[in-house]
């Protein structure tokens, strides 16, 4: 666990370091300031639950373009052999990583806290459900920051990565929608829990219901756990 | 230190390292030869707990790279073939992560930073970011990251590789430094560069081990049958048939055919008869000098020598006579 700081560090420097990060959270305010402005100035409401509510949407196409290098940059460059021949275990450089694209994550999300202020300007929002949905989007990004993390360990090549993600992630969302299509039944409940979709809405109401939170951290935990095991495999192989 | 026993490892169909065992005392530079894709890299990445062995075990400083990979490899300090660095990164800023993962205390990073940095000479380029610097600076930078956590063994693989002279002899020099305390294992395809710093050779050849000897006795077994270079004044046909019958000469060639094709084509003056310049590769028998032989021979017939001179021994040579040798054997 000692070095999972100094991996972190690392990776969020490199981070700023590269224009990706600037150009992932300019993409992300742009998409999240128009649904927040035509919320405000043309349906005069003053709530941020539009522009979360949208976040979802643009999230499995951004989150992938921040984890795709985390990996497959270094076992393209060769940087992989002299970190894991470095006395650094597998699992605190997953660690790392995964909290260094958290980091950046929580940057792009917390930026938007910005609205918030107009918001407080102009009236008095909801802040209950604000705070609840800043708390599922935390959560949720983590979800698809694991995704993303797994799918670059997977591969040298960071499109292909990126690519595997986004497509990852758009169908964790929409089975998600299924039941509307199908029907209610056994199946599509099963489909609606393991979606996404289903756990977020209650968050953007201001609740926080511990089975999805609990939902966002064992999958994240599971797919962590699966991302070190493919770091691992090459010791297998 | 190091004990490599019975290591194989194979991709898929073909086997990279097969079946080969060594060990490396402490104190001791080892030398690592072999041409490309003999091996050399892949034992590396296997003894640094990178790659797994298909069969076989490895241990450093009596821990198993396997089973006590952390252990091992924080006695380890590793430089790979291409030498990958973070690009994006200033040289100290590197070397500090590196530091940190490879524990060394907080308090003796600054000194320990410090020290590399001098030892490997890229003092002036500390504040540089690593994308920018020649490949000679990185590979020094790779070296400096090897070091920075004061291993007890040092694998460094083909650690001159694209340098220039001035670099390498400055590379050499501080491999041959380092190799007073620290246990080495080297690999290179360069045989002088083995000659200088090592005091023990294994020689690999399609993953197996075909020689494993003092740089100066390996040389001894090609220098022993000593191959000549000759260039003689006389009539070609005539000098051949007169070196044939000296009894150390082996075997005789001539380099004429491609200076025929040259004298075709008008590039080099038609001289053929008693004012012709040959050049011939002469292989002499095992453990004799024939050149005082030869040279009465060219004297009682009248040709005149121009240059005589013992071929050097180079990597091909060994090589060749090792590996030939071995197959002879079975």
């Amino acid at each position: 666990m000692t070095k999972v700081p100094a991996m972190f560090r690392r990776e969020l420097n490199a981070y700023f370091l590269s224009p990706i990060a600037y150009i992932v959270i300019a993409v992300f305010l742009i998409y999240t300031g128009f649904f927040f402005s035509t919320s405000l100035f043309e349906n005069k409401v003053v709530t941020l639950k539009f522009s979360v509510m949208y976040i979802q949407f643009i999230l499995p196409f951004l989150v992938p373009v921040i984890t795709m290098r985390l990996f497959s940059e270094e076992s393209k460059s060769g940087t992989l052999e002299t970190l894991m021949t470095a006395p650094i275990s597998d699992f605190e450089v997953v660690m790392g990583k995964f909290f260094a694209a958290f980091g950046l994550y929580a940057v792009m999300i917390l930026s938007t806290l910005i609205y918030v202020v107009f918001l407080h300007w102009v009236g008095n929002p909801d802040y209950g459900s604000i705070i609840t949905s800043y708390i599922g989007l935390l959560l949720m990004g983590s979800v698809y920051i694991a995704v993303g993390i797994l799918t670059s360990a997977v591969t040298k090549n960071q499109i292909i990565s990126a690519v595997i993600g986004i497509v990852g992630l758009v169908f964790l969302l929409i089975i998600g929608f299924v039941h509307y299509i199908v029907g209610e039944g056994f199946f599509s409940e099963c489909l609606k829990y393991i979606g996404t979709f289903d756990h977020w809405e209650a968050f953007t109401k201001g609740l926080v219901d511990s089975r999805d939170v609990i939902y966002y951290i064992t999958l994240t935990v599971l797919l962590l756990f699966i991302t070190i095991r493919v770091v691992e495999s090459r010791k297998w192989r | 230190m190091i004990k490599v026993e019975n290591l194989s490892k194979r991709y898929t169909s073909v086997f990279a390292v097969d079946n080969i065992s060594f060990h490396v005392p402490g104190g001791e530079i080892l030398g690592f030869l072999g041409p490309n894709g003999a091996g050399k890299s892949t034992t590396m990445k296997i003894i640094t707990c990178f790659m797994p062995a298909t069969s076989g075990s490895v241990s450093v400083g009596g821990f198993d790279v396997f089973n006590d990979s952390i252990k091992a490899r924080r006695i380890i300090g590793y430089l790979p073939e291409n030498v990958p660095l973070y690009t994006d990164m200033r040289v100290n800023e590197y070397l500090l992560f590196r530091s940190k993962i490879k524990d060394v205390p907080r308090r003796e990073r600054k000194s320990k930073i410090g020290e590399c940095l001098d030892l490997c000479g890229i003092v002036n380029v500390q504040d540089q970011i690593i994308g920018t610097l020649s490949k000679g600076y990185r590979q020094r930078v790779g070296l400096a990251d090897a070091l920075v956590h004061d291993p007890k063994v040092l694998i460094l693989d083909e650690p001159t590789i694209g340098l220039d002279p001035n670099q390498i002899r400055q590379v050499r020099g501080i491999i041959k430094n380092l190799g007073e305390k620290r246990t080495v294992l080297l690999s290179t395809h360069i045989l002088p560069e083995v000659e200088m710093l090592c005091n023990r050779v294994i020689i690999i050849n399609k993953g197996k081990i075909a020689a494993e000897d003092t740089p100066a006795n390996l040389l001894d077994i090609v220098t022993a049958s000593s191959n000549l270079s000759l260039e003689i004044k006389g009539d070609s046909k005539k000098v051949e048939e007169v070196l044939k019958t000296i009894d150390d000469v082996e075997y005789v060639s001539n380099r004429i055919t491609a200076k025929r094709d040259l004298q075709k084509e008008k590039i080099l003056p038609n001289t053929s008869g008693k004012d012709e310049v040959n050049t011939f590769d002469i292989e002499c028998k095992k453990g004799v000098d024939a050149r005082e032989k030869i040279f009465n021979a060219m004297v009682q017939n009248k040709f005149i020598i121009l240059e005589m001179k013992k071929r050097a021994a180079s990597l091909e040579d060994i090589f060749y006579h090792i590996t030939t040798k071995e197959e002879g054997v079975r």
